[in-house]
Formats: C-alpha cells, sequence, structure tokens
C-alpha cells in the first residue's frame, strides 16, 4: 500500500541483481527519506501530512488507471492517444448510470462505455490498418462530441445543465479506525521521521474507497496477467514481433483487440474515479482536463512497467495534490526535494566516473536551487503541467535507457 | 480516372457515411434528421452566417496547413494546437506592448507569431533530431504546458488586465490591426483570410516546385530511399517542424487582428486537433484541405441553427468525429481493394502471355 511513494522505483534499472519488488521497496524507503527530509529542512510538514497523502491517492487514481489502460495497448503493440476521449465517455457513464442505480452501477457502466471507445480504436486500427495517432485523435474528438450530445439530451432535463450531470452518489468510504487514531497522535507529535511516515500512512488508510482498492489491485493484477500467463506473453509479443508471434500459432488480431478493448474499460474506470471521487459532485464537462495525456505521460516515465507507472502516476497525483492541499509555496519545497535528489545522484554518478552526467547534475541542481531561492511560489497555471515537463525531461535525459515495445504503433497485417 | 476515383471516392463515401450515422442518432433521439438538416443550410443565408463561414474556413486552413506539411514526411506535428496558442499570446502582448507605424505593426506581430509558433515548435524537434524521442508524445506534452504557460502570462500581474469578466492582454493599437472587408449586415471578411489563399499557394508551390518539396515529399514516402539520395533525415525533421510550427503561429492571427485585438480567456481552443483531422481530409492538398476547411467550418457555424429546432448541437462535433475516422478507413479500403485489382489484372496479364508462349 504505497501509492505516493514509489517513484524512484523506475530509476534503478540498472544492477538487475536485485528483485523488482525489492527496487520497489528502495524506491518507497528512499521517497519517504526525501520527503521527510524535505519537509524538515524546509519546514513545510504538509509535505507529509495525511491530507496531502490522501489528496494525493484520489487524484493520483484517474492517471493510475488511465496509465494502466496505455500499458495494455501498447504492450500490444497499439498505441492509444485515444485514452483521453475513452476516459471522457467513461466519466459520462459513471454519471449516467450514477445517478440511477448507485456507484456499483457507474463503474460497470463507465467500464463498458471506455470500453467501446477501446472498441472503436481496434476496430480501426487493427481491422483497418489505420495510423493509431489518426484514430486516436479522432477518438478524442468523438469521445467529446458523443457526451457533449448526450449531456445535452439526457441530463440537461433532470440537471437543467447540459454541462452537469445529477449529483452521484458516491461508495462509502473505509478507514481502519483503531491504527489511524493511533497514526494521528504520532503524527501530531512532528518527530522526526516517524510523523512523517505516520501522516503518510495515515493518509493512505483514511476514507479508503472501494474504487482505491480495485485500482490499486489493478496494477499487480495487470502484471501477472501481463508477465505471468501464457495469455499475456502471447499479448506482448504482439507487440514485440507480431509477425513472429503469427508465425508461432498466435492469433495477434484477436490479442490486440482484447488489449485495446481492456485498455480502453481501464480508461473508462479512471473516468468513473473522477466522477466518484468524494470532491465531485459528479460528470462535468472537460473533467477530464488532459489527465488520459497524463496517463500516458505516466507510463512512459514507468518504462512501460506497471510498477514504474505506480511511480509516474503517483508522482503526478501528489504534485496536483500538494497544490490543492496547501498552494504554491508548497510545491516549491518539492523544488527543494528535487535538489537534494540531484545531490544524491552526482554522488552515485562521481563514484561511477561519469564525469560528463555529474556535471549535468551539478547544472541541473544549481538551476533548480535557483529557482528555489528566488521565486516565492511556483505559480499554480504551472504546477498543474508538471507532469508535462517531468515527462519531457524524462524523455530528453533518459530516452536511451526507455525500452518501449519494438513493435509499438506499427500497423499489423496478417499476411 | 482510376486515381482520380481512389482520391475522391473515399471522402465522400465517409462524409455520406457520419451524414447516415449522424441522422440515425438524431431519429433515435426523436428529432427528424431532414427538418435538422435544412435549418442548417438555411442558416448559411442567414445575418453573417456566409461570411463567418469564410472566416472560419480561412483559420482552419492555416492550422491544417501546418499540419499537412509534417504529414508530407510522416512527422505528426499534434503539437499545432498548443503552437497557435502560444504564439497568439505571446504576439498580442508583442502588438499590445509596442508602438510602430501602420503597417509595419502588423508585420511585426504577424512574424513575432511565426516567431513564437517555431520557438515552441523548436523543442519538440531538437529532442527528436538529438534524442530521438517521439515527436508525437513530447508535442502532447508541449501542448498541456501551452495551456500553462498562456494562462500564466495574462496573469494580471504578469501581462494581463481586467476587463469585466474577463482576463485580456493590453489591446493592441489601431496601427497593428487588420481592416477587414466590411460587408454590411452580413458581417466582415478578415483581411487576412487573403493570408490563407497566399499560404496555400505558398504551399502547393513550395511541394511541388521547389527542391525542398521535393526531399519532403521523398523522405515520406521512403525515409532509406530518400537518404540513399543524400537528403539530410535530421534537417529535414528540423526545418519542416520549425515551418509547421511558425505557420501555426498564424493560425490565430485574422481574429487577433482582425476583430479581438487581444488575447483574453475565451480565445478558442482545439482548432489545432481540427486541423489534423482537415489535413487528413484534404490528403495534403492545398485544393482538398480548402474543401476540407470549408466543411468544417460549415458544420461549426451552421450547427448553430440546430438549437432552434430542438437538436443539441454537439450532434455537429460528433459528426466532424465520425467523418474523420471514416475516412481514413475509407482511404485504406480503396487502396486495398485497388491493390487486389491490380494484382488480379497483372494474373489475368501474366496468364495469358504465358498462354500465349
Amino acid at each position: 500500500m504505497s501509492v505516493m511513494t514509489k517513484p524512484a522505483a523506475a530509476t534503478p534499472k540498472r544492477g538487475r541483481k536485485l528483485p523488482g519488488w525489492a527496487i520497489g521497496m528502495l524506491g518507497v524507503a528512499g521517497a519517504i527519506a526525501l520527503l521527510s527530509t524535505t519537509s524538515y529542512l524546509t519546514n513545510f510538514p504538509q509535505l507529509t501530512s495525511s491530507g496531502t497523502t490522501q489528496t494525493a491517492v484520489r487524484l493520483a487514481l484517474p492517471i493510475l488507471l488511465a496509465g494502466l489502460g496505455g500499458l495494455w495497448a501498447e504492450r500490444a503493440g497499439v498505441v492509444n492517444i485515444g485514452l483521453e476521449g475513452m476516459m471522457i465517455m467513461g466519466t459520462w457513464g459513471a454519471a449516467w448510470a450514477g445517478y440511477q442505480w448507485g456507484p456499483w452501477a457507474a463503474l460497470v457502466s463507465a467500464m463498458v462505455f471506455g470500453a467501446l471507445g477501446g472498441l472503436l480504436h481496434a476496430i480501426a486500427t487493427v481491422t483497418f490498418g489505420v495510423n493509431h495517432i489518426v484514430s486516436g485523435v479522432a477518438i478524442n474528438l468523438l469521445g467529446a462530441g458523443v457526451t457533449k450530445y448526450l449531456s445535452t439530451l439526457l441530463f440537461f432535463p433532470v440537471s437543467h445543465n447540459p454541462r452537469e450531470s445529477p449529483p452521484v452518489p458516491k461508495f462509502d468510504t473505509y478507514s481502519a479506525a483503531g491504527l489511524t487514531d493511533w497514526l494521528a497522535t504520532l503524527e501530531n507529535e512532528q518527530r522526526v521521521v516517524l510523523s512523517d511516515v505516520a501522516g503518510i500512512l495515515r493518509g493512505l488508510l483514511t476514507g479508503v474507497s472501494p474504487l482505491t482498492m480495485i485500482a490499486i489491485l489493478l496494477v499487480p493484477a495487470s502484471y501477472l496477467v501481463l508477465w505471468k500467463t501464457r495469455f499475456g506473453l502471447r499479448l506482448r509479443s504482439c507487440g514485440e514481433n507480431p509477425w513472429a508471434a503469427e508465425s508461432l500459432g498466435v492469433n495477434v488480431y484477436v490479442h490486440k483487440y482484447i488489449a485495446v478493448i481492456a485498455s480502453g474499460a481501464l480508461a473508462g474506470i479512471g473516468g468513473a474515479a473522477l466522477v466518484l471521487n468524494p470532491g465531485q459532485p459528479g460528470y462535468l464537462e472537460g473533467q477530464t482536463g488532459g489527465r488520459g495525456f497524463i496517463g500516458l505521460a505516466a507510463m512512459i516515465f514507468g518504462n512501460w512497467r506497471p510498477g514504474g507507472l505506480l511511480g509516474g502516476a503517483a508522482l503526478f497525483g501528489y504534485a496536483d495534490g500538494l497544490q490543492l492541499r496547501s498552494g504554491g509555496e508548497t510545491v516549491l519545497a518539492l523544488l527543494y526535494g528535487a535538489v537534494i535528489l540531484l545531490g544524491v545522484l552526482v554522488i552515485l554518478q562521481l563514484v561511477r566516473r561519469k564525469w560528463f552526467a555529474a556535471a549535468f547534475g551539478i547544472a541541473a541542481a544549481v538551476v533548480l536551487y535557483f529557482l528555489y531561492y528566488s521565486l516565492d511560489e511556483i505559480p499554480s497555471e504551472l504546477t498543474s503541467y508538471a507532469p508535462h515537463m517531468v515527462t519531457l525531461v524524462v524523455l530528453a535525459v533518459a530516452s536511451q535507457r526507455l525500452r518501449m515495445p519494438a513493435a509499438d504503433g506499427v500497423v499489423y497485417r496478417r499476411g | 480516372m482510376g486515381k482520380l476515383r481512389g482520391n475522391l471516392l473515399p471522402p465522400a463515401l465517409a462524409i455520406v457515411f457520419s451524414a447516415l450515422l449522424c441522422g440515425l442518432a438524431l431519429v433515435l433521439s426523436g428529432a427528424n434528421p431532414l427538418k435538422a438538416f435544412g435549418a442548417m443550410v438555411n442558416q448559411v443565408g442567414e445575418g453573417s452566417t456566409a461570411v463567418d463561414i469564410i472566416n472560419s474556413t480561412g483559420i482552419y486552413y492555416i492550422a491544417a496547413l501546418a499540419v499537412a506539411i509534417g504529414f508530407q514526411m510522416n512527422l505528426f506535428n499534434i503539437g499545432v494546437e498548443g503552437q497557435y496558442r502560444i504564439a497568439a499570446v505571446v504576439a498580442a502582448i508583442f502588438g499590445g506592448s509596442v508602438a510602430l507605424p501602420p503597417g509595419i505593426h502588423s508585420l511585426a506581430i504577424i512574424i513575432v507569431a511565426a516567431v513564437a509558433g517555431a520557438a515552441w515548435a523548436a523543442i519538440p524537434a531538437i529532442l527528436k533530431v538529438t534524442r530521438g524521442v517521439n515527436e508525437v508524445i513530447s508535442t502532447i506534452m508541449m501542448n498541456g504546458i501551452a495551456l500553462g504557460v498562456a494562462a500564466y502570462l495574462i496573469r494580471r500581474d504578469v501581462f494581463g488586465e481586467l476587463r469585466g469578466n474577463n482576463i485580456r492582454t493590453p489591446e493592441i493599437a489601431e496601427s497593428g490591426w487588420v481592416p477587414g472587408i466590411p460587408l454590411g449586415d452580413n458581417g466582415t471578411l478578415f483581411g487576412l483570410v487573403f493570408l490563407a489563399i497566399a499560404l496555400g499557394v505558398g504551399y502547393w508551390v513550395m511541394m511541388n516546385r521547389t527542391r525542398f518539396g521535393f526531399e519532403l515529399r521523398a523522405s515520406g514516402e521512403s525515409a532509406t530511399a530518400a537518404a540513399a539520395g543524400g537528403v539530410n533525415a535530421k534537417k529535414m525533421i528540423l526545418v519542416s517542424m520549425l515551418l509547421s510550427g511558425a505557420i501555426a503561429g498564424l493560425v490565430s492571427m485574422p481574429e487577433i487582428l482582425g476583430r479581438d485585438h487581444t488575447y483574453n480567456l475565451n480565445f478558442p481552443g482545439g482548432i489545432g486537433f481540427s486541423g489534423i483531422a482537415i489535413a487528413l481530409l484534404g490528403r495534403n492538398h492545398p485544393a482538398g484541405i480548402a474543401f476540407g476547411a470549408l466543411l468544417w467550418a460549415f458544420l461549426d457555424k451552421s450547427g448553430l441553427a440546430l438549437d432552434n429546432v430542438g437538436v443539441p448541437r454537439e450532434i455537429v462535433t460528433i459528426m466532424q468525429g465520425t467523418i474523420v475516422l471514416s475516412v481514413v478507413v475509407a482511404y485504406e479500403v480503396v487502396r486495398r481493394f485497388e491493390l487486389a485489382s491490380e494484382q488480379r489484372r497483372v494474373g489475368r496479364e501474366l496468364a495469358s502471355a504465358g498462354g500465349a508462349a
């Protein structure tokens, strides 16, 4: 249950001596250490408060689910730019079923609506061999259009606003009562590290809805299905080399169809996570706000792997949550944290005698520290787009280390 | 004959198919599709709609040209959306804060817009050339950042000012305006619609009559063959991306210099994505794009009439989305069909030749 603290899990892919879970644990520990050091040095306890963590989890869920959707499609070799459109379909579906029959119906309906978008993408890209990007762009246009049309048609008579659905009932949330009380006292004592860990844990354990649990369980589930089953191996082989897969008797079309439909369903659940967020009344036009694209960014950040993706979603959700809870000056403290992180990396590079990388790291750290020193706060207009900037930096710095599926985006025709 | 059929049949099929689909959607929601379509056609004659359509066509045309330049060499500039927004903000701020003689002022604003658009496109271009970063991903990210930067730049403590409920950049002085052609009750034609036409002609000349255009198309047809022919792939990527960005920067100029004279919160978004759709519809051909832009503008502006007959006008967006998707499917189906018939023809000829021998 370490949703918010795995950003480092994506980076150390070097030695291959440690198993994945150990790297993950190390990443979590490192991230907690980093955050608590930063919050101690900059005197911003909000960095690790339970409130921030809780908001971060809620904001990370849609990104996580969209990212998982991207993972499924791209592992089968279909680039899915249409995640945003499928997510919009999901929000509409969730609200439409949700206000009438409750949150579980909302979840199922969001899945179905998202999957319909996925089906369309699959028909266009797999059967008709349309360029994946083109089809994705079209689906984004269509998703927005269809939901606007349907909202005017079906929501307007009830809610008297064509851009909004009637209020949607939410899931009951659960908290581990005894445990969280104890963690609360620990958090309020403001002890170094201990209180930080308590704050994060309390945020993770308070107000957990079934949707949160499902979303988080979907990460290991995706890993197990895609990497530990015969079906998953075949699916991934379609993304690596569909011609070889076909020659070994794998039905590439069927696997791609399943993957893209699953991708749409996951993006749809991501949409449901937005509608069923306790802070939201229901469906709102433009509610997704590019989160489908951020999900894609999280997936790239995570190097097309579920664990890294979780880290990316957690990082992006955390930055968003911090901004929402405590404003721009706290986000500025994150810059300080980035400087510390860079410092550690520079020392590592120096030990490895990579002078160029170390110099680059020092330069970046100096720039970041200068920003931290000279600014009072990060303008809120820009913090929402932090994921985009992080993704560009990751792509620019680590593009040689990222490894996408070999036949990703290639149009495959059965010979 | 065959070529013409291959180029004209698919869009026609796609438009008919989407019209049928939207008609079906209207019937299912209890409306009369014929009445809705009639209202849309009648709307063209009402008030300033016809002129609005022409103005809007010009804007879409520029956006689609920007996309098409990238498409010619299989480069996906999804970032037109962000490039034209950044260019609009920067140009509006520049135009509102300098005083220049008439003519030079507007020219300077247009140049600044083109440079800003190109600069915003330069980041993905450089990332692609030096680090091999896929331009689709990087331009999507740049689109998001453009939204943030634009919102930041028009903050009241940065460059913006508050007018009523709206935040906007300082108004451009009259010396920077490009006057339109007033048509009385029918509205005013933007002067810069002619810029769109000039760009279209320039695009055709560049593609068909210059060495650069040839190399661009060659890189699109086969990157390896072009490289073998001495085309510098990296240079082509960089130049075409910058050119695409510069043209994208001009997208908002007709509106800003012809009507709004400022960048404000009501700035229209989504034109870049429409440009992608229109470039696909027009198959990157200047005339085809003009037709696509006209269709898009007609759907947009006439769609406003749908509210009067009790049909949600968003059906128009659905229609646009369906057109894009079905036109690419139709091109692919027609291509496969012609490939198959070609194979059959060759097969027949070979068989008869073999029989004769």
